[in-house]
C-alpha cells in the first residue's frame, strides 16, 4: 500500500524526521485560507510518479497565487489520476539535494540503505557509480557505525553528520515498525542555512502486514473489479487485451498470458483462483471478467489441489443461471479430469487438453469477433 | 541420490492438525516420507494418520529427531513457527504459507542463516525426489522418477511442465519449489550447485518469471559453475510493469526483472529458453542426445 506523499510526511514527523512546514487542502478556498506565508510549493497528492512533468506540482507567491494553483491542480486529473488533496509546503532554499532509501534487497534477503549525492532526480537516471547501496542485517539494525558510513559517502560537512546519522537511523526504525517495503526520501534537501530536510516522502507498506497497522489509514486505488476480486481472495489485475482468462496458480495464469500472445491475442486480465478454489469462488471469478466484456474466454486449468469437476460445476452453473456471454474455450487436466470433461460434455461445453491448441482456438474466436 | 531430500529424510508437520496438514500429511506418508511427528499447539497426544502430535517443536524433536520441517500455519504465526523450528535445530524449513509479512520472512531468512539451516519458500510447493519423498502439496501422480532436475519459483507452472516431461518419457530427479515471494530461502543459485553435484540428474529444468533478479544471477552462475545442459522457462512475457501478477515477487519494479533482461542472460549463458512450456520436452530431449 503506498501511502500519499502527505501521509508520509506525518509518518516522518512523528519519527523525527525534519519535514517542510505544510498543510493540505482540499479545496481552492482552503488553501487560500490554510495561512501559509509565500513563497510555497503547492503538490497535488496523487499517487503516480513523475508528478513534477505531469504539471502536478506548482510555485506560488502571493495568497492570490495560492489560490489560483490550487484550483488548476484541484480541477483536471493529473497522469489521469483525479486529485483531492492539495499539500502546501513552504518554499525551501535549497543548497544541495541528495537521495535517500532503505528498501529490501531480494538477493541479500536483508535490508539495505540506498544512497547518493545526485538527488532530486529520478534515481533509474543516476548511475550505478554514484548509487551507494550498504546491506543491514535485521539482527543488527542500523548501528551509527553504518549511518556514518553513508554520511561520508554523501561527503556531509562534519557539522551534519551527526543530525544525518540520526535522521538515517529514525528512517530505519520507521522502515522496520511499520512493516515498510520502501521509505524514500528524494530529494533530501541541505538547505542554504545548513539544514535537512525530507523535501518528498514515499512510503509503501507491505500488503500481508496491513493487519498489525491499525494505525495506519488504508488507500485504495482499486477499480470495482479489483475490489470484489479481493474479496473472494482472488488474484487479478486489468490488463488492455479482450481475451478474459481464468487459469490456476500465479504462474501458470501468467504463461496463459504469454501463449495467447505467442498466438497473437491480447489477454483482457490477469485471473488467478489460486489452489483449490471453489464453486462459489469460480463462479464469483467469471462474473468479474464478464463484467470486463471480453470477446472470448480462456479456461486453463491444471487440476492439483484445484479440481476439474468443480471448475467444470461451477461453469456449468454460471451457464444455467445467466448464460454465457461470449465463447468460452476450455482446457482442462489433472485432478477429476475425467469427471470434468464429462459435467462439461452433458452441458454443452468441452475441454481441449493441450494448451497451446485451446490458445490457438480461443485467439482465432476473438479475432473473429472483432 | 537427488538432492535436498531422500528416503531417510524425517519430517515433522507443523499445524498438522488443520485441514491442510491433515490432508496433505496423508499424501506425503502415501507417497513414502517419513513423516515423524506432527505439532499443533494444545493438541498435543493427538494422532494425525497415525502421526503422534506434540504441543510443541521441542517435544517432537526430542522424541523423534526430524531433520525437516514443514509448516502448515497461518501466515501470521508463520515468523514465529519458523523460529520454533529452527531454534530446536531443524536443518530444512519448508514454508507452504502465503502472505507472511516481508520483515518476517527478512528475520526468518536472517536466523536460518545464523543456525546453517536451508529455507524453502515461503509460498512454495515443497520439494519433491521423484519415487522416495516429498515434502510438499504437490500432487504425487506426476513425479516419476528421471534425469531431469527441476527447479521453479511458481507450483501449478511447475506441475505443467513436469507434466509435459513425463509425457515425453522424462522422469525427474528432484523438483524444488522455490517459492513465489520476494524473499525466499534457497535461490536459483543453491539448488543448480547441488544439481550440478548430483549424479543422478543429467539435465536441469528452471522455471522462472518476471520480479527480482534472481534468474539473472543464476545465469551468472551457470556460465561460471553448470557443465550439465539447462533449459529455461521464463513467465510474464506479456506482463506489464508495475503489476503483481499473482505472486508477491512477480512484478517488474522500476524498470528491473523484466523478461527480456532474464532471457538475454540466460541465453548468454548457453542456456536454452522455451517460448512456451510445452516446448521444454522436446528442447531437452536434443540436449540429452
Amino acid at each position: 500500500m503506498r501511502l500519499y506523499e502527505y501521509m508520509g510526511k506525518d509518518l516522518f514527523r512523528t519519527y523525527g524526521i525534519p519535514v517542510p512546514q505544510g498543510v493540505v487542502a482540499t479545496s481552492p478556498a482552503a488553501a487560500e485560507l490554510a495561512n501559509m506565508k509565500p513563497p510555497v510549493v503547492l503538490k497535488a497528492q496523487i499517487l503516480s510518479g513523475k508528478r513534477g512533468k505531469g504539471g502536478g506540482i506548482l510555485f506560488a507567491s502571493t495568497p492570490q497565487e495560492i489560490k489560483a494553483a490550487a484550483e488548476r491542480l484541484l480541477s483536471a486529473p493529473i497522469n489521469g489520476y483525479r486529485v483531492n488533496k492539495v499539500l502546501i509546503e513552504e518554499r525551501l532554499d535549497i543548497a544541495r539535494e541528495l537521495y535517500l532509501a532503505i528498501t529490501v534487497n531480494r538477493s541479500l534477503q536483508a535490508p539495505v540503505i540506498l544512497a547518493s549525492a545526485q538527488g532530486g532526480m529520478d534515481i533509474e537516471e543516476v548511475p550505478a557509480e554514484a548509487i551507494l547501496t550498504r546491506p543491514l542485517e535485521v539482527a543488527i539494525g542500523l548501528p551509527s557505525y553504518a549511518a556514518r558510513e553513508v554520511a561520508s559517502f554523501l561527503a556531509l560537512p562534519s557539522e551534519l553528520k551527526p543530525e544525518f546519522a540520526a535522521l538515517l537511523q529514525n528512517l530505519y526504525r520507521l522502515f522496520r515498525e511499520k512493516d515498510a517495503e520502501l521509505v524514500e526520501i528524494n530529494p533530501l534537501v541541505i538547505t542554504t542555512n545548513g539544514q535537512l530536510v525530507a523535501a518528498d516522502a514515499k512510503v509503501i507498506i507491505d500488503d500481508d502486514a496491513l493487519f498489525r497497522h491499525p494505525e495506519l489509514v488504508r488507500v485504495e486505488e482499486v477499480s470495482e473489479a479489483e475490489a470484489k476480486a479481493r474479496q473472494y481472495d482472488l488474484a487479478y489485475v486489468e490488463l488492455d487485451g479482450d481475451i478474459g482468462v481464468l487459469a490456476n496458480g500465479a504462474g501458470i495464469t501468467m504463461a496463459t498470458l504469454d501463449t495467447l500472445q505467442y498466438y497473437g491475442g491480447r489477454a483482457r486480465n490477469f485471473l488467478d483462483i489460486g489452489g483449490g478454489a471453489s464453486v462459489e469462488k469460480v463462479a464469483a471469478a467469471l462474473e468479474i471478467i464478464f463484467a470486463s466484456r471480453p470477446k472470448a474466454l480462456f479456461v486453463n486449468i491444471f487440476g492439483g489441489i484445484t479440481r476439474c469437476d468443480d471448475v467444470a460445476t461451477a461453469l456449468v452453473e454460471v451457464k444455467k443461471r445467466h448464460g454465457l456471454p461470449v465463447p468460452v474455450v476450455i482446457r482442462m487436466v489433472g485432478t477429476n479430469e475425467e469427471e470434468g470433461v464429462r459435467i462439461l460434455r452433458a452441458n454443452g461445453l468441452d475441454a481441449y487438453t493441450r494448451m497451446e491448441e485451446a490458445a490457438q482456438k480461443v485467439v482465432e474466436i476473438a479475432e473473429n469477433a472483432a | 541420490m537427488a538432492i535436498i531430500i531422500d528416503s531417510d529424510t524425517t519430517v515433522l508437520v507443523q499445524g498438522i492438525t488443520g485441514y491442510q496438514g491433515r490432508f496433505h500429511t496423508e499424501q506425503m506418508l502415501k507417497y513414502g516420507t517419513r513423516v515423524v511427528a506432527g505439532t499443533s499447539p494444545g493438541k498435543g497426544g493427538q494422532k494425525v494418520a497415525g502421526v503422534p502430535v506434540y504441543d510443541t517443536v521441542r517435544e517432537a524433536v526430542e522424541q523423534h529427531h526430524p531433520v525437516a520441517s514443514i509448516l502448515f500455519v497461518p501466515a501470521q504465526l508463520g515468523k514465529e513457527a519458523a523460529f520454533e523450528a529452527l531454534e530446536a535445530g531443524i536443518k530444512l524449513l519448508v514454508i507452504i504459507s502465503e502472505h507472511i509479512p516481508l520483515h518476517d520472512s527478512l528475520e526468518i531468512m536472517s536466523f536460518a542463516r545464523a543456525k546453517g539451516a536451508k529455507v524453502l519458500g515461503p509460498n512454495t510447493f515443497g520439494v519433491i525426489s521423484s519415487g522416495r519423498s516429498k515434502i510438499g502439496i504437490m500432487p504425487n501422480q506426476f513425479f516419476q522418477p528421471g534425469p531431469v532436475g527441476v527447479v521453479s519459483r511458481s507450483g501449478t507452472l511447475g506441475y505443467e511442465i513436469v507434466g509435459a516431461l513425463r509425457a515425453a518419457g522424462l522422469g525427474t530427479s528432484t523438483v524444488v519449489g522455490m517459492g513465489g515471494d520476494r524473499v525466499v530461502g534457497l535461490n536459483f543459485m543453491d539448488v543448480l550447485r547441488e544439481f550440478e553435484q548430483d549424479p543422478e540428474t543429467e539435465a536441469i529444468v528452471l522455471i522462472g518469471e518476471i520480479g527480482g533478479t534472481a534468474e539473472e544471477e543464476a545465469a551468472a552462475f551457470i556460465k561460471e559453475k553448470v557443465g550439465k545442459p539447462v533449459v529455461a522457462y521464463i513467465a510474464g512475457a506479456s506482463a506489464p510493469p508495475g503489476k503483481r501478477m499473482g505472486h508477491a515477487g512477480a512484478i517488474i519494479e522500476r524498470g528491473r526483472g523484466t523478461y527480456a533482461a532474464k532471457v538475454a542472460a540466460l541465453r548468454a549463458a548457453g542456456v536454452k529458453v522455451a517460448e512456451l512450456p510445452q516446448e521444454v520436452p522436446s528442447l531437452l530431449k536434443k540436449l540429452l542426445r
